[in-house]
């Protein structure tokens, strides 16, 4: 078993929250989507979902979609506003530098 | 469960950062009821896709949402260009999303058979350059 906050430490994912989340939740699985409702209709409850995204309508996706947390990959920029929602909303955003296929394989790796 | 509850939504459809909001507001609601992670889930998803929906290709409208201790009901509202051929939106993959709405991450097509798949009634009364309502409803019982 893996929680986001072992994920995050283990991945050497950066945090991009300015408030500290609640991150003791259990990852059930990584999943990759951009599409947003694509990701809406098949991520899994629980997931890391990766993705290049960094915009408002990803926070909202993994609150309602409910997924573990969002790994936004590639180093790709998260808008400002976004981050404010994901403190609101208690989704937890992380950063890795790696594309999404090498950030995906190193989840799958820690799970 | 509480008795009834009925709940109203204006949607703007110029504010893109807005979308989405009602339903993290319903999200809220279906918490402190103290329903099942997967029906808030079933709902949340149903709901969103409707309200981007309504944002997206019908410049907003509104949302009337109803819950007893048998089911939550939505009714999306708006005046939007309506929908010609309402199978064929209901197709995976079929979208008019503009270049600019796909980039931001929308327009897989996937709106439409995900409210399908997460609701267990679901129908759809549109009148082109009348606009569109979409009636859903979950069943609180079933897992
Ligand atoms: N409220 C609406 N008013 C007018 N047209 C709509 C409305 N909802 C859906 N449509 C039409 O149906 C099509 C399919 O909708 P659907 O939600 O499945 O996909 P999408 O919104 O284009 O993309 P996605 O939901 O995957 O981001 C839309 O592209 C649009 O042409
Ligand atoms: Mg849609």
């Amino acid at each position: 078993m893996l929680t986001v906050k072992q994920l995050r430490e283990r991945g050497g994912f950066t945090l991009l929250n300015r408030r500290e989340p609640d991150a003791d939740r259990e990852i059930s699985s990584v999943y990759c989507c951009d599409l947003l409702s694509v990701v809406m209709g098949k991520a899994p409850a629980g997931s890391a979902w990766v993705t290049v995204m960094g915009n408002l309508n990803v926070v909202a996706v993994s609150a309602l979609a409910d997924t573990a947390c969002v790994i936004v990959a590639d180093g790709a920029d998260v808008e400002d506003r976004a981050l404010d929602k994901a403190d609101e909303q208690g989704v937890i955003l992380l950063r890795s530098a790696a594309p999404v296929f090498e950030t995906a394989k190193l989840v799958d790796g820690l799970l | 469960m509480p008795k009834n509850l009925k709940l109203h939504y204006d949607i703007s459809g110029e504010d893109y950062t807005r979308a989405g909001e009602a339903s993290a507001q319903l999200k809220q609601v279906l918490r402190q009821l103290g329903l099942s992670s997967s029906i808030i889930r079933r709902v949340s998803i149903a709901m969103y896709e409707g309200e981007i929906n309504m944002v997206i290709h019908a410049n907003g409208g509104t949302i009337d949402v109803e819950i007893d201790s048998a089911c939550v009901s939505l009714i999306l509202k708006d005046t939007g260009p309506g929908i010609s051929e309402i199978d064929l939106a209901m197709k995976e993959g079929y979208s008019t999303a503009s270049e600019s709405v796909r980039s931001m991450g929308f327009g897989a097509g996937m709106g439409l058979p995900n409210m399908r798949k997460h609701s267990d009634y679901m129908k759809i009364d549109s009148t082109p350059g009348v606009g569109t309502t979409v009636y859903m409803k979950i069943a609180l019982g079933e897992e």
